[in-house]
């Protein structure tokens, strides 16, 4: 089982192969559809970002509200597919990588070997689990989005599967 | 005649959707653990087992099983003999919804269709009523996420396609669907009735035991051959590549037009989480 710690630089993204077992730890932020088109019409418009794109990782998912005494809801990852229109911009972009669920398109699998990024795959419906490994939660961006909105999380131990490496071999 | 005041099924609604939320059926805890024992692929393996803990934690923390507390479906049978009394069932029911949805601090995932603006309650549910016979209120509370909600079909299949049709539409649903309802999936089939009635038999297909057959030889039938076939895809845990893709397949049937065969194919994940009640 790898240890990683978010965000990886360049050279730690290259030793890891479609497959590996991952416990990551470290920085990630989430962004749902409706936040992935409001972040892309910025970057399309020239705006700035509400965080800095380089080398950082976007988790797709959207919490639950957190229990008193937790710092997040149940949090597991929602289907990556969904980002598909959006994932080869924001890698073009500066994004180090994402963490989600389920397979991606071609289109990203060539964005991630251009950038070299990587693509993890989280257990969906692992959503408690990923909860308590969520130890610090902030609001943002988008507040109005409510679950949707963008959280930057600080995390330790998320179990996943490398899905996709950078050199585009893929689990699925 | 019985007279049920409204509340009561509100009550009951209530604290069958904060159970829900939370815990897996005992069926379903039971095929997850059969299915990582009997695993043979290392990245599905690792995958059923955090599934597992991910149960029980969320039971020993008291927290979502997913975070995808989804939309909430409410079976109401109503017996002819019962007078309901108090608040409109509507209102009383989505009442209860509201209230559960915020108590127990689950996801708010209903939205406007068009402009997507969040209802910021989850409500309304979804209400199905049908009346039967007796003085008794049946609940069913099912709270239905969308990753596996996006992956389910209706097809209106040719009478000639028959029994084999209905198991392709099945297994072909699944497959379509691959990684992205978290399998292992349960499977609802509807079969029959009007292009409505089916889609709604699916649904209630997976409120069935998970591993519990119909009694109708034909349609179990269905449903082991369905089983095996979904199996032998290789989809696996999470889209990893393994031996379980579903962990049932369960078909309610109703009779239909001599012209059509209907099939409804309702897919649920892994989190296999409801509840019911009798008044």
């Amino acid at each position: 089982m790898l240890k990683l710690n978010l965000p990886l630089d360049k050279d730690s993204v290259k030793k890891l192969r479609a497959g590996d077992s991952v416990l990551i730890s470290g920085t990630i932020y989430t962004a749902r559809d409706c936040a992935h088109k409001r972040l892309t019409d910025m970057l399309a418009k020239g705006e700035p970002l509400p965080f800095d794109l380089n080398g950082a990782f976007i988790y797709y998912a959207g919490p639950c509200p957190a229990k008193p005494n937790f710092a997040s809801g149940s949090c597991g990852p929602t289907t990556s597919a969904r980002m598909d229109a959006y994932a080869p911009t924001l890698l073009d972009a500066g994004l180090g990588g994402m963490l989600g669920k389920g397979e991606m398109s071609e289109e990203v699998r060539q964005a991630l070997m251009r950038n070299c990024g990587v693509y993890f795959a989280a257990f969906g419906g692992a959503g408690a689990l990923y909860g308590k490994a969520i130890k610090d939660s902030k609001l943002i961006a988008f507040p109005e989005l409510l679950s949707e909105a963008v959280r930057k999380l600080e995390v330790t131990d998320f179990p996943a599967v490398v899905a996709i490496d950078c050199y585009g071999n893929s689990i699925y | 005649m019985r007279k049920i005041d409204t509340k009561e099924i509100a009550d009951k609604v209530y604290s069958l959707a904060l159970k829900a939320g939370i815990s897996l059926t005992p069926d379903c805890k039971a095929a997850l653990k059969s299915a990582a024992d009997a695993e043979t692929s290392g990245a599905a393996k690792f995958a059923l087992n955090t599934l597992i803990l991910n149960s029980q934690t969320a039971e020993a923390e008291g927290l979502p099983v997913c975070q995808d507390t989804g939309m909430a479906v409410v079976l109401l049978e109503i017996g002819q003999e019962v007078f309901l009394t108090g608040e409109l069932l509507e209102d009383a029911v989505n009442g209860a919804v509201r209230r559960a949805y915020a108590d127990g601090y689950f996801r708010k995932s209903v939205c406007d269709p068009i402009t997507r603006q969040n209802t910021g309650d989850n409500t309304p549910a979804v209400i199905h009523t049908h009346i039967c016979a007796g003085e008794q209120v049946k609940i069913t509370f099912l709270p239905k996420g969308f990753g596996s909600e996006n992956m389910s079909a209706t097809y209106m299949l040719k009478p000639s396609q028959g029994v084999e049709g209905i198991i392709d539409a099945i297994v072909q649903t699944v497959k379509n669907a691959g990684s992205r309802p978290c399998p292992p999936v349960y499977v609802g089939v509807g079969i029959g009735g009007t292009f409505d009635t089916c889609a709604f038999l699916a649904k209630k297909a997976l409120t069935r035991e998970v591993g519990a057959h119909s009694q109708r030889a034909e349609i179990a039938e269905i449903e082991k051959t369905a089983l095996e076939r979904i199996n032998a895809l290789g989809i696996g845990c999470q889209g990893f590549h393994g031996d379980t893709t579903a962990i049932g397949v369960s078909c309610e049937w109703a009779p239909t037009h001599i012209a059509g065969l209907p099939v409804a194919v309702n897919i649920q994940c892994h989190c296999v989480r409801y509840g019911k009640a009798v008044i």
